[in-house]
C-alpha cells in the first residue's frame, strides 16, 4: 500500500472514494508500478534529500570559471572528470536538470492521483459510518443520556456548529448519526502548495539556460572561446531576436558608445545574443558617502527601437532596472572605457632618475627597450577610488581611500609578465607619505608594495635625485674618498702620498659596493664583501668586525650622498627627524628594487576618466509562472499548516435507560492540537447532553 | 496506525486544556487595540506623507494590522508593543531635542549627545539597549535552568520576565539605531537588519519572542533554558564580533541593499531561522528526556508527546515564513541581480535548509514518522541552518554582499 492511504487511516473504511491509492498489488501493469513508485512518498522524500545534497556541490566549487583556473586546481584528470560530470556548471548540468525534472513528475503525479479525491472528499459527510468503524477510531468518547435521541441532534448540532463544523444529520429507524466537517479548505491547500511547485519549477526551467544547450547539443549555435570584438564573432555564435525564450548575458559599453548585443556566458565560451535595440551610454557614475564607500552606481543610458527607430533616455541603477521591449536590462558591474593617461617613466638603473613621458589609455599597448631588451607596458585598468582598510594606532580598522590608480602589465621579450597597481597620489601613513606601487607576480598571487617616499613637497623628485646620485659611479668615489679624507687626516699623520693612493683604492672598493647595493640589493653587498674578506684570511671575529666596518663605511657613505642630495635640492644644511625618516624610507625602497622587478617606475601624473557599464540584458517569460506559483505556495502552505481539516460523528443510539451516544473523531494531522480540543468537546458535549461517561462497548 | 498511548493521556486531563480558546470573540480591548494601532498609522501617514510611496504605505498600514492580529492573538504582546512604542517615541524626541529638523549631527556630535543624557547613555541609546538586552537574555537561560532544577515556579516566572524584558530592550535598541543612522548622516539611514551585528540581534528577538509563545501555548516553561542556551550563544558571538571588530558601528548600505526588499525579507528569514533553532534545542531536551527515561520517570520536562508536537508547530512556522523569505529574497534578486534565481550560494543554502524541513514535515505526516529520530533530524537541521546563516558568509563567496567576517 502506497503512504497516503496509510495517513487516510484515520477515515472510516466503508467511504472507498476517500482511499486514493488503494490499489490492489496484485495485477499490477508496469505503467502503474511506475506511477505508483512515483508517487510514493519514499521518492518524494529521496528527491528532495537528493536534491539538497547536489546543491551543495556548486555552493562549495565555485561556478563558471575559467576551464584554465580548473584545471590549474584540480589537474588534468580530476578536471576531465568533473568536466564530464558537468560540475563546472552543476545547476545547468543535464544530471541536475533531470533531477528537477523528476521532482516535476513526482509532485505532479501525486497531486493527480491524491487532488480529485481530496476534493471530492471535502464535500461528503461521509453519512455511511456504521458504528464498528467509528469504533476503530482513536479518538471516541462513549456516554449516557437520559434524554431521547430526537430531542438531543438540535443542541448537538448546535455546538458542532459553535465549533466550526458544518453538520448533516442521517436518521434512522435505529440510529441517528449526525456528521460534521470543517477545514475543507486545508485539502485545497495540499493541491495549492503542490501545484505550486509544479508551476514555479516548470516557470524556472523555462528561464533556464535548457534552449541554449539543446541548441548547443544540436549545433545550431557554436561557442565562441576567443576573446574578438563583436563584429569578427562568426555568426555561428549568434543567436538572432527572438532566437532564444529566455537569456541572462552581459555586456560593457563605454561611456559615448553602443551595444546592441549581449554575451551569454556557455561551456568555456560564450555566444553572442542580437537585441531588438540599441543601448547607448551617455554617462556611467558612482556616487560615494563620505566614507568613500559607493553609494551608488547609475548608468545614464538612450535606448533606440531599431524597428521604429523610436528613442527614449533612462536612468538604470542598482535595484532599479529598466523594463523595455519585453527585456530587462540591469546595473551589474562597471569598469573602465579606456580613460586616457599621462605618465612619466623613471629609469631604475642605469642612468636612473630620468623621466621620459608617456602618454597611453587603458587598454593600449606601449613597446620600449631597455639595456637592449624588449618590453612592453600593457595599460589594463584605472580606478578612480581604492578604499583599503587600514588599521589605525589604536589597532582599529578603518576604511581609507588611496585615491586614484592605474593598473598596468610589464611584459618581457619572453612574454613573462608582472602586474602593477601604481597610484596618482602619495599616500599618507602615519604621518609620512610615499608613492605606492602594487606588485603581483602571478595571477591571483598576493599584491605587495613597493614604498617609495615622498619629500617634504610631496613630490617623488628627492627620492629619484637620491637615486641618480647613487647610481653615478664617480660621484660615489668622490663622496667615499672625502669620507675617507676626513677620518684619516683627523686619526694620524702618515705621508700624504701613501694616503691619497689608499684612499682611492678603497674609494673606489667602496663605490663598488653602493652600486651592488643599488643595483642588487643589500644582500648581494654583504656577499660581496663577505667574499672580498675571505681572501684577507682574517679570523672570525676579525672578519666580523671588517664586515661592519665596511657596512658602516657604505652606510656613511650612502648618508653623505643624500645630504649632499637634499643640499643639491634646496640648499639644505641640516639634518631633521623628517629627512632621517626619509632616509631609512628611502634605504628600505631601494632595498626592495632588485625584487620590483621593473627597469622604470612608471609615475601616474594625469587622466582624464572614461568609464564603461556592465549591462545585464534578460528575458524572462517564466518569471511571471514563478511569481503566481510563488503565491499559490505561500497560500497552499498557510492553508495547509493552520486550517485544519476535522470531521466529528455523533452517533444517537437509543436504549431503554434514555440514549446511547458514541463521538469520534479524526483529524489527518494528528497533533496535540485536536486531542485537546477533542477532549474538550467531549465535555461540552456531556454538558450539553446532560449525559455522563459510560464504559465503551462493544457493537452487537 | 493508532494514536499513541501519550497522546491519549492529556485527552484526560482537563488542566491541560491549551490556554487558547479556538472560538475566541473578539473583545473591546481588542477592538480599542486595534483602533489605536491604526490611529498611530493614520497619524504617521499624515505626518510622513510627502515621504512616503506605495509599498511603504501599505507596509505601514500593514503592520499596524499585523500588529492587531498579534494582539488578539497573543494579548500580552500588546504590551510589549505598547512599552516599545513609548519608549522608543521617547528615544526619538530626545534625539530631536538634539537636532532639529531632524538635522543629520555626525558621528562624534552624535556620540557627545548620547554621553551627556542620562538615559540616553544609560538605557535608551542603541548600544546601552542592547547591551540590556544582551544582559537580560544572558541571566534569562540560567534562571529557567535553576527554576526547572529547584522545581521553582517563581524562578521561572523571574526567568520569563528576563525574556520580556529582554525583548523589550532589543527593540527599543533597534529603534534607537535606525533613528541613529539618520543622525550620523541622513545618506546613511537604514533599518537596521543590514549587517551580521545587526541580524543577530534580530535574531536574538525573534527567537526570544517564539519561544515565549510556546511557554504560554504549551504552560510550560521548562524549555526556557534550552532555548535561551541558542540565543546567548548567538550573543556571546555577537559581543565577540562587537569588541574583536567594532562590528556595531553604523555604516552606509552598499547599493546592492539600498532596496524595500530588505526590510520584509530579512525579518522573515529570522522568523524561519528562530523557529528552527528553537525545534532543535526543543529536540536537544526531547533526547535528554528520551535518554533518562522518557515520561513518567522525570517530570521536570514536558512530556514526549508535548515536545514533539512543539517541534513540529515550531518547524512548520519557520517552513512558511522560510518561505516567504526566500520567494521575497527571490524578488529582490530579480531586481537586484537580474534574476530571480542565480544559484548564488547563499540563495542555494536556503534553498538546502527549506528542501530539509520539507522532507522533515513529509516524513512526519504522511510516513507518520515520529519521537527520537524527528528529533535527530532537527538538531541536524540547526547545523545546516547555521550554515546556511554564518558558514555560507564565512567560507563561501558570493552575491550577498552583506556580513563578510
Ligand atoms: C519541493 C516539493 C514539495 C513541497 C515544498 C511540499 C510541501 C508540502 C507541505 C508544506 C505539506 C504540508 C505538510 C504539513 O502540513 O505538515 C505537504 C504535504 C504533503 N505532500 Fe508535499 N511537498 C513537496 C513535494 C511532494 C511530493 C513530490 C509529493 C508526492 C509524493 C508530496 C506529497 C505530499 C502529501 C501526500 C502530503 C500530505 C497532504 C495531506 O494529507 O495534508 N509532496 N507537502
Amino acid at each position: 500500500m502506497s503512504d497516503i492511504s496509510r495517513s487516510a487511516e484515520l477515515n472510516p473504511p466503508k467511504s472507498a472514494e476517500a482511499q486514493p491509492g488503494a490499489v490492489q498489488h496484485r495485477s499490477q501493469s508496469v505503467t502503474k508500478r511506475i506511477l505508483l513508485w512515483l508517487t510514493s512518498m519514499n521518492l518524494a522524500v529521496t528527491l528532495l534529500v537528493i536534491l539538497a545534497i547536489a546543491s551543495v556541490i556548486g555552493t562549495v566549487l565555485k561556478q563558471n570559471e575559467s576551464f584554465n583556473s580548473y584545471l590549474d586546481v584540480f589537474g588534468p584528470f580530476w578536471f576531465a572528470v568533473f568536466r564530464n560530470l558537468s560540475l563546472y556548471d552543476v545547476y545547468s548540468a543535464t544530471w541536475f536538470v533531470a533531477i528537477l525534472l523528476f521532482l516535476v513528475a513526482s509532485t505532479s503525479s501525486c497531486v493527480a492521483r491524491n487532488a480529485p479525491a481530496f476534493l471530492r472528499d471535502i464535500r461528503s459527510f461521509r453519512l455511511n459510518a456504521q458504528e464498528k468503524s467509528l469504533r476503530a477510531f482513536a479518538h471516541k468518547a462513549d456516554m449516557k443520556s437520559t434524554a431521547k435521541p430526537e430531542s438531543l441532534v438540535a443542541p448537538i448540532q448546535a455546538l458542532l456548529e459553535r465549533a466550526g463544523f458544518k453538520s448533516r444529520v442521517k436518521t434512522q429507524p435505529h440510529e441517528i448519526l449526525i456528521s460534521g466537517r470543517k477545514g475543507g479548505l486545508n485539502r485545497i491547500g495540499y493541491v495549492l502548495t503542490h501545484v505550486g511547485i509544479i508551476v514555479i519549477l516548470l516557470g524556472g526551467l523555462l528561464d533556464s539556460k535548457m534552449q541554449l544547450k539543446l541548441m548547443d547539443a544540436l549545433g545550431m549555435v557554436k561557442v565562441e572561446t576567443a576573446n574578438i570584438p563583436v563584429s569578427e564573432v562568426p555568426a555561428a555564435s549568434k543567436i538572432h531576436v527572438g532566437g532564444l525564450q529566455a537569456f541572462r548575458g552581459t555586456v560593457n559599453i563605454p561611456e559615448h558608445k553602443w551595444g546592441d548585443v549581449v554575451f551569454i556566458g556557455l561551456k568555456d565560451g560564450y555566444v553572442v545574443q542580437e537585441l531588438p535595440f540599441k543601448i547607448f551610454v551617455n554617462k556611467f557614475s558612482i556616487e560615494h558617502y563620505d566614507t568613500g564607500m559607493p553609494k551608488s552606481y547609475k548608468s545614464n543610458v538612450t535606448l533606440t527601437n531599431k524597428e521604429t527607430g523610436q528613442e527614449i533616455t533612462k536612468t538604470i541603477e542598482v535595484n532599479h532596472p529598466l523594463h523595455y521591449m519585453g527585456y530587462n536590462i540591469f546595473q551589474s558591474s562597471f569598469g573602465d572605457g579606456g580613460t586616457k593617461l599621462k605618465m612619466k617613466a623613471w629609469q631604475l638603473s642605469g642612468k636612473a632618475g630620468v623621466a621620459q613621458p608617456i602618454d597611453s589609455a587603458v587598454f593600449d599597448k606601449k613597446r620600449f627597450d631597455f639595456n637592449n631588451q624588449n618590453y612592453q607596458l600593457e595599460f589594463t585598468d584605472f580606478r578612480m577610488y581604492n578604499i583599503n582598510p587600514v588599521m589605525d594606532d589604536k589597532g582599529v580598522v578603518h576604511q581609507k581611500n588611496y585615491g586614484p590608480s592605474v593598473t598596468f602589465k610589464l611584459r618581457n621579450a619572453a612574454g613573462e609578465a608582472i602586474e602593477y597597481q601604481n597610484y596618482f597620489l602619495p599616500i599618507s601613513f602615519k604621518g609620512h607619505q610615499y608613492y605606492l606601487s602594487g606588485v603581483k607576480r602571478s595571477i591571483g598571487g598576493q599584491e605587495q608594495y613597493l614604498y617609495i617616499p615622498a619629500d617634504q613637497k610631496g613630490s617623488i623628485d628627492t627620492f629619484m635625485a637620491y637615486l641618480a646620485m647613487l647610481s653615478d659611479q664617480a660621484k660615489m668615489q668622490q663622496i667615499a674618498a672625502r669620507l675617507i679624507g676626513d677620518v684619516s687626516s683627523s686619526v694620524d699623520g702618515k705621508s700624504a702620498m701613501s694616503n691619497e693612493k689608499l684612499t682611492q683604492s678603497a674609494s673606489a672598493s667602496i663605490a663598488e659596493l653602493v652600486h651592488v647595493f643599488v643595483q642588487q640589493g643589500f644582500p648581494a653587498m654583504q656577499a660581496k664583501i663577505e667574499s672580498a674578506l675571505a681572501q684577507r684570511k682574517l679570523s672570525p671575529e676579525a672578519s666580523k668586525k671588517a664586515e661592519q666596518a665596511s657596512i658602516s663605511v657604505v652606510r656613511s657613505v650612502l648618508e653623505r650622498a643624500f645630504l649632499e642630495t637634499l643640499a643639491a635640492q634646496d640648499g639644505k644644511q641640516e639634518f631633521t627627524d623628517k629627512d632621517a625618516k626619509f632616509f631609512d624610507d628611502a634605504m628600505d625602497a631601494i632595498s626592495a628594487l632588485p625584487a620590483y622587478g621593473s627597469p622604470i617606475f612608471v609615475q601616474p601624473t594625469s587622466f582624464e576618466q572614461i568609464q564603461s557599464t556592465g549591462l545585464e540584458v534578460s528575458r524572462a517569460p517564466g518569471a511571471i509562472w514563478v511569481t503566481i506559483g510563488s503565491i499559490m505556495l505561500v497560500i497552499g502552505i498557510f492553508m495547509n499548516f493552520y486550517i485544519h481539516y476535522r470531521r466529528q460523528w455523533v452517533l444517537l443510539k437509543p436504549d431503554e435507560k434514555g440514549t446511547r451516544i458514541l463521538l469520534a473523531g479524526s483529524d489527518i494531522r494528528k497533533n496535540i492540537d485536536f486531542d485537546k480540543d477533542f477532549a474538550a468537546f467531549s465535555s461540552e458535549l456531556m454538558a450539553a447532553t446532560e449525559s455522563k461517561p459510560s464504559e465503551s462497548e462493544r457493537p452487537a | 496506525m493508532s494514536v499513541p498511548k501519550e497522546h491519549m493521556m492529556p485527552m484526560l486531563d482537563a488542566s491541560l486544556k491549551l490556554n487558547k480558546d479556538p472560538g475566541r470573540r473578539i473583545g473591546i480591548a481588542d477592538v480599542l487595540y486595534t483602533l489605536i494601532a491604526l490611529g498611530a498609522a493614520v497619524f504617521a501617514y499624515y505626518h510622513y506623507r510627502e515621504y512616503l510611496w506605495g509599498p511603504q504605505i501599505g507596509m505601514l498600514f500593514g503592520f499596524a494590522i499585523g500588529v492587531s492580529f498579534l494582539g488578539w492573538l497573543w494579548p500580552a504582546t500588546r504590551w510589549l508593543v505598547g512599552v516599545v512604542a513609548v519608549v522608543s517615541l521617547f528615544t526619538v524626541y530626545q534625539y530631536g531635542l538634539y537636532a532639529p529638523g531632524g538635522e543629520a549631527v555626525g558621528r562624534i556630535k552624535l556620540h557627545e549627545i548620547q554621553e551627556g543624557h542620562f538615559f540616553l547613555k544609560f538605557f535608551l541609546s542603541s548600544p546601552a539597549a542592547t547591551m540590556w538586552m544582551v544582559t537580560l537574555f544572558a541571566l534569562a537561560m540560567p534562571t529557567y535552568f535553576f527554576g526547572m532544577w529547584r522545581r521553582s515556579v517563581f524562578a521561572e516566572k523571574v526567568a520569563s520576565a528576563l525574556v520580556w524584558s529582554g525583548i523589550a530592550m532589543g527593540f527599543i535598541g533597534f529603534f534607537a539605531r535606525w533613528r541613529e543612522s539618520y543622525l550620523i548622516n541622513f545618506d546613511y539611514g537604514h533599518i537596521p537588519v543590514s549587517n551580521l551585528y545587526e541580524v543577530f540581534v534580530v535574531f536574538s528577538v525573534f527567537t526570544s519572542l517564539l519561544y515565549l509563545y510556546y511557554e504560554r501555548r504549551y504552560q510550560t516553561r521548562a524549555l526556557g533554558g534550552f532555548v535561551m542556551m541558542v540565543v546567548t550563544a548567538a550573543l556571546a558571538f555577537l559581543m565577540w564580533y562587537q569588541f574583536s571588530q567594532a562590528a556595531n558601528t553604523i555604516e552606509p548600505l552598499v547599493p546592492a541593499l539600498k532596496s524595500w526588499w530588505m526590510k520584509i525579507h530579512v525579518p522573515a528569514n529570522f522568523i524561519g531561522y528562530g523557529s528552527f533553532a528553537i525545534s532543535a534545542m526543543v529536540g536537544v531536551a526531547y533526547l535528554i528526556k528520551e535518554k533518562m527515561g522518557g515520561d513518567g520517570v522525570n517530570d521536570r520536562l514536558p512530556s514526549l508527546a508535548v515536545m514533539d508536537d512543539i517541534m513540529y508547530k515550531s518547524i512548520a512556522l519557520g517552513f512558511a515564513f522560510f518561505t516567504i523569505a526566500t520567494i521575497l529574497g527571490a524578488m529582490w534578486a530579480a531586481e537586484a541581480w537580474g534574476g530571480y534565481w542565480s544559484w548564488d550560494p547563499k540563495e542555494t543554502w536556503a534553498l538546502i535548509v527549506w528542501l530539509n524541513y520539507a522532507a522533515w514535515l513529509h516524513l512526519r505526516l504522511s510516513k507518520g514518522w515520529r519521537g527520537t529520530a524527528m528529533a535527530w533530524w532537527s538538531v541536524g537541521g540547526l547545523l545546516v541552518t547555521t550554515f546556511a546563516f554564518l558558514g555560507v558568509n564565512m567560507f563561501l563567496s558570493g552575491l550577498h554582499s552583506y556580513g563578510k567576517l
